[in-house]
């Protein structure tokens, strides 16, 4: 990788969350029966009329406005013409010279630099349909519920130099998206994905190299490795004296392999014309201040809100705001216990492994924020201690239970009492003789094993720091 | 001639249309009639008329978002020749 730079440009499908589909009345919604949101508009039945679903054009401009696109006063839909059964019409409506949305930017820190991706433009269009490969008659089904649902393709200028920045640049869109709520997002349901064009050149070069088109990645890692793998066959075969074709790829995450796709030779020969059934889009700047009005706080927004209003470090703020939902469960959670770096510290530490473990969002575990901030107020005011809270936070994740039951059921209510602290340091002490010497001797060490034993005794329940505070005075008679 | 024998070519693999020799000689000469005849548009002085994206004079045809009851399936694939688990069945598409 030393001699040469990547060049790396992205083409994101993002659907977008209207109920309905782009040109029909038909559900756009995920995961049916197959072929029961379908009508003769989506099927591409001869002799339809289209009517173009307003949401999804200010959809797409709030996504243009959120990535700092000119917006289009005039636009038009095209078609895109070519034969595949996932798409009946044989055409994709798309939109050709006339994008919604062009010439935009965004933002975002790649280590300890700011990093700016250019967005040639932002365009709406129809999905197609889905294939399935039926295992038993070798035949492919279709099933086209997914077809005509609306999707914007985010072009972005050849800007990023590494699998790194892609991915940054990947996140940062999601998150975009998600805060404008105009997508869920979901790669796992293709409802984001995108395509990867890669090519290098030796540093120092001004000319692009011949790019490659790696299509349909929906998932980080895909991405990530589908890269990887990219520039170092792209440089395999410079190295050997070996031409890089202009060519479509696809990545297969189980092998972990990229291969070029066939049939290429009529690829980009979409015979593109303006679409006669449906009318050119006029946008008045009303309509456009109206949409500017209604942006949520966007993300780079929220985060230097977090640092300077809850007094967060920068990376703390970066990772709560990057997702709309963690962002508001840790706003409701704060306005309850008013502890925000305790709300963070929880959100990014136990809380965010157990949700990664078990595969699910915060806003879809058993732990409601009010519950997380009770937890946090106990160990406040030192009804419990951290170690306890840990214990009660498990239980709070496998349950729901809320915090203050938990405590109360299972008895583990800290002792604070010196008292009966006092009896249990003194015990420890007599039965360990040898350590004792050990720390007289100077080894501090053995002060972590009395401790451990007086907690263990305790089954976690003394307050640490009186714990701490009694051994030392017994230690020191 | 104002249409090739290689562009009905290229068109004809566009279309997925398989022609003959004697189909393309001949589609050759019809689609450059049509062509010809369709030049002579050329004839009209446009200079002071605008270019347009649509013929008829209307834009923001839009639909509300709301939900209509989509098509049966039996009755939306009656003219399907091949059906599968609810689903239209067509000949293995190799990727
Ligand atoms: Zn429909």
């Amino acid at each position: 990788m030393k001699n040469y730079e990547v060049v790396i440009g992205l083409e994101v499908h993002a659907e977008l969350s209207t109920k309905t589909k782009m040109y029909c009345g038909c559900s756009a919604a995920f995961g049916s029966d197959p072929n029961t949101h379908c009508c003769p508009i989506c099927t591409g039945m001869p002799g339809v009329l289209p009517v173009l679903n307003g949401k999804a054009v200010e959809y797409a401009v709030k996504a243009g406005l959120a990535t700092n696109c000119e917006i289009a006063r005039f636009s038009k839909q095209d078609r895109k013409n070519y034969f595949y059964p996932d798409l009946p019409k044989a055409y994709q409506t798309s939109q050709y010279d006339l994008p919604l949305c062009k010439n935009g930017y965004i933002e975002f820190k790649v280590g300890d630099t700011q990093k700016r991706v250019g967005i040639t433009r932002i365009h709406i269009e129809e999905d197609a349909g889905k294939l399935i490969h039926d295992a038993y008659t070798g035949d492919t089904l279709v099933d086209m519920n997914r077809c005509a649902v609306p999707l914007i393709e985010i072009v972005s200028e050849p800007d990023m130099r590494s699998a790194e920045e892609a991915i940054n640049y990947m996140q940062t869109l999601k998150s975009i998206l998600e805060y404008l709520e105009i997508s869920d997002c979901k790669m796992q349901e293709g409802s984001l994905r995108c395509d990867v064009n890669l090519s290098i050149r030796p540093i120092g070069q001004k000319e692009f190299g011949t790019r490659t088109e790696t299509k349909n990645l929906n998932s980080f890692k895909s991405i990530q490795r589908a890269i990887e793998f990219e520039i170092q066959r792209q440089i395999d075969e410079i190295e050997a004296g070996r031409q890089i074709f202009q060519e479509t790829r696809r990545w297969d995450d189980d092998k972990g392999y990229g291969y070029a796709m066939r049939s290429k030779e009529d690829a980009h020969d979409y015979r593109y014309f303006p679409e006669p059934d449906l009318a050119p889009i006029v946008l008045s700047d009303e309509y456009i201040n109206e949409i500017k009005k209604e942006l949520p706080e966007m993300p780079h927004i929220k985060k230097q809100r977090y640092m300077s209003e809850f007094n967060l470090p920068e990376y703390d703020s970066e990772q709560i705001t990057s997702s709309k939902e963690v962002a508001g469960y840790f706003e409701k959670a704060v306005s309850i216990c008013n502890n925000p770096k305790a709300v963070a510290n929880w959100i990014m530490g136990d809380f965010a492994k157990m949700l990664n473990e078990s595969d699910i969002t915060v806003n879809e575990s058993k732990i409601l924020p009010e519950n997380l901030a009770k937890l946090i107020m106990l160990t406040d005011n030192q009804t419990i201690s951290s170690a306890i809270a840990k214990k009660v936070f498990i239980d709070m994740f496998e349950t729901g239970k809320n915090a203050q039951d938990i405590v109360n059921e299972k008895g583990l209510v800290q002792i604070t009492d010196e008292g009966a602290i006092k009896q249990i340091v003194e015990r420890i002490v007599s039965e360990n003789a040898q350590s004792v010497a050990d720390y007289k001797a100077g080894k501090d060490k053995a002060i972590g094993f009395l401790v451990g034993q007086i907690m263990k005794e305790s089954k976690g329940k003394a307050n640490p720091q009186v714990v701490n505070k009694l051994l030392l005075e017994v230690l020191n008679k | 001639m104002s249409v090739s024998k290689e562009q009905v070519k290229h068109i004809a693999n566009l279309a997925r249309l398989k022609l003959s020799d004697e189909e393309l000689e001949k589609y050759t000469n019809s689609l450059s009639d049509i062509v010809d005849f369709a030049e002579s548009l050329n004839e009209v002085d446009v200079s002071n008329v605008e270019p347009t994206a649509h013929i008829l004079k209307i834009q923001n045809v839009f639909r509300k978002d709301e939900l209509k009851e989509s098509f049966d399936r039996e009755e939306l694939f009656k003219n399907a020749p091949t059906k599968e688990s609810g689903c239209i069945s067509v000949p293995k598409v190799v990727e």
